[in-house]
């Protein structure tokens, strides 16, 4: 072991991949107690499963993956030969079954991945009963670190500098709103058990205290079953700044950089970037230092992550919380050190020791440039990233390269449930510096196309270029700041209207004549202009739910097999030849411009009846949602009814509390309806005055979207 | 045979050759004048059509100029007119809810998919004072769903969309195109019935408005669909158009079918209706059963009928079964193809290569160079009866037999060409005419040379061969000359004109001579009523034809035309015969 040490301190000349392999074969002939593992059961889904599982292959550790019934045909549950079903959706979070499932198929180790049950303690701890290895840190670490108030006092005490606020246990609400008045508004309500944003709301002023602290209770109820709160200090314009650290079981602990995880929505991350911009040397020094010092202090194992509040203002940051796992932006830290951090865990559950030491993690780190990563979520950034669902129905990711790496749990077919989260994939870039990187990343993100739910990509390319953030001048308030910048409405070309018309038309050309046992020759007979042009009515419908939806016409008029007359309001496209090379991709030759673009029409559903059918271009780096306009006969000859005056739900969802009574009268605005979807609650509001005529759903039931009609 | 007994000359040239391929030591390499093996390319090489044509020539400069502006008149002509009734009654026509009939015909027809109008020009400068664009009925071959079918639709911007005469006959001739070629047929209806101050020539005769619901009779009985869509009235006897189809559609307080209107019933019994509530779409479509679907407008009435074209189980391939099995037997070209090659020369030259002076030959080679495959042309007896140029080629993968005049008809050329229409006849290949004839040779040789018996046998032939025929007027067609080219009495599938043609018995100049020859007295407007009487536009308005057409487009009229002869020869419907023996005696019953 001695030996080890002395190579690995003195080693600094070794390239990092010899240097992982020199450190952990002889860690592994030299400990006694470290086991090899050769097997590992790998509970999560997504691409976290398929992340490790890729590691794990390619050192030759047979994976055993789980599923549920709705992830049945997921990539997670198709990458192993060895994949056992688990049933329910919330069965991930089985700790018990999952343990049992290990020692059946004879695994040594579990890795938990991220959310589910990686930060439980008590499943830690029952691994390492049934004598299985957990992949992370000791369960007493997870303890310690999962309940917030602990975790700080531990903190204070080994001299991190934490955020004032109270962690006490009395909490009666009158307390709470005096230690509020104490520490000074605004202050910042924390579920003690809560994580990921939920259970947390900022109260502005002390007239607000009690609703946000109900509203953050009932909320951490249901996400935790447990609604102790936590008093803090609210920081203006903090940035959020974490150190991701690594310790192994002989008393090592390095710090592998910062990462910048600001820009968030709903108190989430959506960019994560290493390493974090206009941040002083020494500032990050103390930071790493403290960090490792954290993790020293609850006797770490395995990757962590230590996470501060960056008051901007003042340089000053303080300790939030420890997550005791690998975190969902990992690659980021990967792309600038140049280490496989999964790789990492492996060697510190076999008992080896870190491969590398801070000083050459501070030589890799210096190789190499800057990382960023971006979120693809399906969600809808204009009606404050609600959470969609759906199939993907196209999905044709920028090209991995070096520097761009796509973490992906999905691939095109697939299905985004709504009883996960909605995170389809991350995207990774790096360049030399933060400039380059973004660059690179906008790049990529304009060749990502995804059809199907709503994603936040069209928002990310807009951060891209959002100067601000391109300054680097990152705050976790950013998007709330630069709203206006952000959301601001894009014109749409007139070629984007032609583009999705022409597809639509030769769709339909090429749908009839399949099977056609005399095809016709597509010719224009006749003198003139032979016969009038088609309409296409399209409509741009604003994702914001409140914006008036606008309608375009689009004539085309064919003159030959190939050839179109196009009209887009006054733009007139004459002669444009057509073809599509597949049948969703489109090549048109304008007469100023050639335009490729891919345009998927959603397959016909219950909703298109009512809706129209919805249509996705992508073009030039741009996605466009359109739909295609009902034809006037539609609601009179199929007995559509107005939907204005029922309630429905955004997207399928459980139906958690319904307010109001039939019969009651209620005005704008009121609560009428909690549903939960994707993990998140969602208030549904009267949409004008009225009264209840029918609910039609009550709480508990699952699934169905409408709730009610008024008169 | 010893080589002793051949010609000196061959007995050289035997040893030479022997020397030679003993010198070379590869036999094989030797040049032979017997090949065994022709490769198809240099096969083809003897059908393929040279040209001549110098486009840089002041002749043809000429030409095109004066086929350019006759085209360029029917262009105008023909826009003019597809905006059918008045500025006022389209208006009012739209202002109803009521899509316009061009409109309706293009939503029904599916989308990149070719309408072959017929006779657009129908009607045109026929009553004096009366302007009737195409007639007010719009009819034409058009594809739904993947069924060729034909369409008929009434103008209701064109004098209430009545039947005038000539509508009689368009809506007649467009049911014959149907029947003979085994169209379904979709009847757009909008129309006030027959035009009652011509009701003379409307009402009574054989081929008058009564035929219209005949053939929609005999049609069914035949297994030819009949489907209406009601979008305007349908009084009277146009209350059996609904009535006689297969399956109708009508448009709720739009298509109204009575026997006899509102007005007419309050002056019969006395009798307060209004229209919806004495024929409209849910009295018919609830209670009478006179109609089947009832729609909200005209565009949901359009997309039942495309409904209803795609149950009539035709038009598509049936799973796991190729066109070939299907069609076996069948009287269907057998080596039809869908990939075919373009003419090698560009169609717009024919407009410089004919001109609008029909005294001057047509190079008729250079026509055909222009519309057939590949410009391959097998040429049948090409250096006898030349006149008469007759030969195989295929038209966007139909084979067809090609009769064409190139000069006057002789007894030589009448007889090649009885002789090439039994070849057709027995091997079931289509016949294209190109018609360009001045007429049979006159004179003492000619009449000697028994030339009336020798065109009779062409006539004969025309008359008798039971193939798709098609027809097209590229230059005169004169005297006997249009019986024998398979003139509109020969019953050609489709005859259509080129804008610079010209009908009639005899040119004006030689009629006019005729007449002062044998008349007594003087008719001064004669050759100028002869010459307007001649011209395409007159014949195409008179129904003479099935249209006027853009001569770099035949090649494309033909295609279509052959499509629709064969696209519904298809087992599901089999022969006439065929479903007589299965015992379909009668047209539907609308029950």
């Amino acid at each position: 072991m001695h030996v080890v040490s002395t190579l690995r301190r003195s080693g600094g000349q070794f390239k990092h991949r010899w240097g992982i392999n020199a450190a952990r074969g002889l860690a592994s002939t030299s400990d006694a107690s470290s086991k090899r593992l050769t097997s590992l059961l790998i509970a999560n889904r997504g691409e976290i499963a398929l992340r490790v599982g890729k590691t794990a292959s390619e050192y030759g550790v047979r994976t055993t993956t789980l599923y549920t019934n709705p992830d049945r045909l997921s990539q997670h549950a198709l990458s192993s030969p060895f994949t056992v079903n688990l049933g329910e959706p919330s069965a991930y979070l089985d700790g018990d079954r999952i343990i049992e499932v290990a020692k059946n198929e004879g695994c040594q180790a579990i890795h938990p991945g991220y959310g589910f049950l990686s930060e439980n303690a008590t499943f830690a701890r029952k691994c390492v009963e049934a004598g299985l290895t957990f992949i992370g840190p000791p369960w007493q670490a997870i303890e310690a670190m999962g309940s917030k108030s602990r975790s700080k006092e531990i903190m204070i005490e080994a001299g991190v500098q934490c955020i004032p606020g109270y962690h006490g246990s009395n909490q009666d609400p009158e307390y709470l709103k005096a230690e509020a008045h104490k520490i000074g508004y605004p202050v910042l309500l924390k579920a003690v058990k809560g994580g990921g944003g939920k259970g947390m709301r900022i109260v502005q002023k002390p007239e607000e205290f009690m609703d946000q602290l109900a509203s953050a209770k009932s909320e951490a109820m249901n996400s935790f079953g447990d609604e102790v709160m936590l008093v803090e200090k609210y920081i203006t314009t903090p940035r959020h700044i974490e150190v991701q650290v690594f310790a192994d079981k002989h008393g090592n602990s390095v710090a592998l950089g910062e990462r910048d995880c600001s820009i968030q929505r709903r108190h989430q991350k959506i960019l994560e970037e290493s390493p974090a911009p206009h941040l002083d040397e020494s500032i990050r020094q103390d930071l790493w230092a403290k960090a490792r010092a954290a993790a020293l202090a609850v006797g770490y194992e395995g990757a962590g992550t230590v996470e501060f509040i960056f008051d901007n203002d003042t340089n000053e940051f303080f300790f939030m919380e420890m997550n005791t796992r690998l975190q969902v932006e990992h690659p980021v830290t990967e792309m600038v050190t140049g280490q496989d951090l999964v790789r990492w865990q492996l060697i510190v559950a076999e008992g080896g020791e870190l491969p590398l030491t801070q000083a050459q993690i501070e030589e890799e780190i210096s190789k190499r440039g800057h990382a960023i990563e971006a979120r693809i979520y399906a969600e809808n950034p204009d009606m404050n990233f609600i959470p969609d669902s759906g199939k993907l129905l196209h999905l044709q990711a920028p090209q991995p390269t070096e520097s761009v790496r796509i973490d992906a749990g999905f691939v095109a077919g697939d299905e985004i449930s709504s009883h996960y989260d909605p995170m389809i994939a991350k995207l990774i870039v790096s360049g030399t510096d933060r400039e380059a990187a973004l660059q690179k990343l906008r790049a990529a993100l304009e060749s990502y196309e995804i059809a199907g739910p709503v994603t936040n990509i069209e928002f990310l390319k807009r951060m891209c270029v959002s100067p601000g953030f391109v300054a680097g001048d990152v705050e976790t308030g950013y998007i709330q700041k630069h709203h206006a910048e952000l959301f601001d409405p894009q014109p749409v070309e007139p070629e984007v209207y032609s583009q999705a018309a022409l597809a639509l038309l030769l769709q339909e050309i090429s749908s009839k004549s399949v099977g056609s046992m005399f095809p016709p020759s597509r010719q224009v007979l006749g003198f003139g202009s032979g016969y009038p042009a088609r309409k296409f009515d399209l409509v741009t419908t604003p994702l914001d739910g409140k914006s008036t939806a606008t309608t375009t016409t689009v004539q085309i008029h064919q003159t030959g097999p190939t050839t179109f007359d196009v009209t887009v309001g006054d733009e007139v496209f004459p002669g444009v030849q057509a073809t599509m090379p597949s049948p969703t991709s489109i090549t048109t030759f304008y007469p100023h411009t050639r335009i490729n673009s891919n345009v998927i029409r959603t397959p016909p559903s219950i909703d298109s009846s009512t809706e129209g059918d919805k249509i996705m271009v992508f073009q030039r780096g741009r996605q466009y949602r359109l739909s295609i306009a009902l034809p006037l006969w539609h609601a009179k000859a199929l007995g559509i009814k107005d939907v204005a005056n029922s309630v429905l739900a955004p997207m399928p969802c459980k139906v958690l509390r319904v307010d109001v009574r039939e019969g009651d009268s209620v005005t704008k605005d009121q609560t009428l309806v909690v549903i939960e979807s994707m993990k998140m609650e969602t208030v549904i509001r009267s949409p004008g005055d009225g009264v209840v005529k029918r609910i039609v759903h009550q709480a508990g039931v699952s699934g169905s979207r409408l709730f009610g009609d008024f008169c | 045979m010893s080589s002793s007994t051949l010609p000196s000359c061959v007995r050289r040239s035997f040893r030479t050759a022997s020397l030679r391929s003993r010198s070379l030591r590869h036999p094989n390499t030797t040049r032979r004048t017997i090949a065994t093996h022709t490769h198809s390319h240099h096969a083809n090489a003897i059908s393929v059509l040279p040209t001549a044509v110098d486009t840089s020539s002041g002749d043809f400069k000429e030409n095109a100029r004066q086929m350019d502006e006759l085209v360029e008149e029917m262009k105008q002509l023909h826009v003019k007119i597809s905006e059918g009734g008045t500025q006022k009654a389209r208006d009012k026509h739209v202002a109803r809810g009521k899509m316009l009939p061009r409109d309706r015909v293009t939503s029904l027809i599916d989308p990149g998919t070719e309408f072959l109008e017929l006779s657009p020009l129908a009607g045109h400068e026929v009553y004096p004072g009366e302007d009737v664009p195409s007639g007010g009925i719009i009819t034409g071959i058009g594809v739904v769903e993947g069924v060729t079918c034909m369409i008929v639709a009434n103008d209701s911007t064109v004098k209430g969309g009545t039947y005038y005469p000539i509508t009689v006959k368009k809506h007649l001739r467009a049911q014959a195109v149907a029947e003979e070629n085994r169209l379904p047929c979709i009847y757009l209806v909008d129309s006030g019935g027959a035009n009652l101050p011509h009701q003379a020539d409307v009402f009574p005769d054989r081929d008058h408005f009564g035929r219209i619901f005949f053939n929609q009779a005999r049609m069914s009985s035949k297994g030819i669909p009949q489907i209406s869509i009601v979008m305007g009235p349908c009084t009277a006897g146009g209350a059996y158009v609904p009535a006689m189809s297969d399956e109708s559609i009508i448009v709720q307080e739009q298509g109204h079918i009575f026997l006899a209107g509102p007005p007419l019933v309050k002056a019969a019994t006395g009798e307060v209706v209004s229209a919806e509530d004495l024929g409209g779409g849910r009295l018919h479509t609830e209670e009478s059963g006179v109609a089947d679907y009832l729609a909200v407008d005209d565009a949901h009435a359009i997309v039942l009928a495309r409904r209803s074209v795609s149950n009539l189980n035709l038009g598509r391939l049936p799973p796991n079964r190729s066109g070939e099995e299907i069609l076996s037997g069948l009287d269907r070209p057998s080596n039809l193809t869908t990939e075919f090659k373009e003419p090698l020369y560009d169609p717009t030259e024919l407009h410089g290569i004919v001109g609008a002076n029909l005294r001057k030959q047509i190079p008729i080679h250079e026509i055909i160079a222009r519309l057939v495959d590949g410009s391959e042309f097998a040429e049948f007896k090409p250096s006898y009866g030349s006149t008469l140029v007759t030969g195989f080629a295929f038209i966007h993968g139909f084979p067809v037999g090609i009769l064409a005049n190139n000069g006057i008809l002789f007894s030589s050329s009448s007889v090649k060409g009885a002789h090439f229409i039994q070849l057709c006849a027995s091997r079931r290949i289509p016949l294209v005419f190109l018609q360009n004839i001045s007429g049979f040779m006159v004179g003492k040789e000619a009449e000697k040379g028994g030339i009336a018996k020798d065109g009779a046998k062409l006539v004969t032939a025309v008359a008798c061969a039971d193939v798709p025929k098609f027809t097209v007027v590229v230059g005169s067609s004169a005297g006997a000359g249009n019986y024998g080219m398979c003139g509109r009495a020969y019953s050609p599938r489709l005859l259509f004109t080129w804008p610079n043609a010209r009908t009639s018995v005899m040119g004006p100049d030689q009629l006019t001579s005729v007449m002062e020859a044998v008349g007594k007295q003087v008719d001064t407007g004669l050759r100028d009523r002869i010459e307007r009487e001649s011209r395409a536009v007159f014949g195409s308005a008179r129904l003479w034809d099935d249209g006027i057409l853009p001569p770099v487009q035949t090649r494309q009229y033909l295609g279509v035309g052959l499509r629709a002869a064969y696209a519904n020869s298809d087992w599901r419907l089999g022969g006439e015969e065929r479903w007589r023996e299965r015992g379909g005696r009668w047209g539907v019953f609308r029950m």
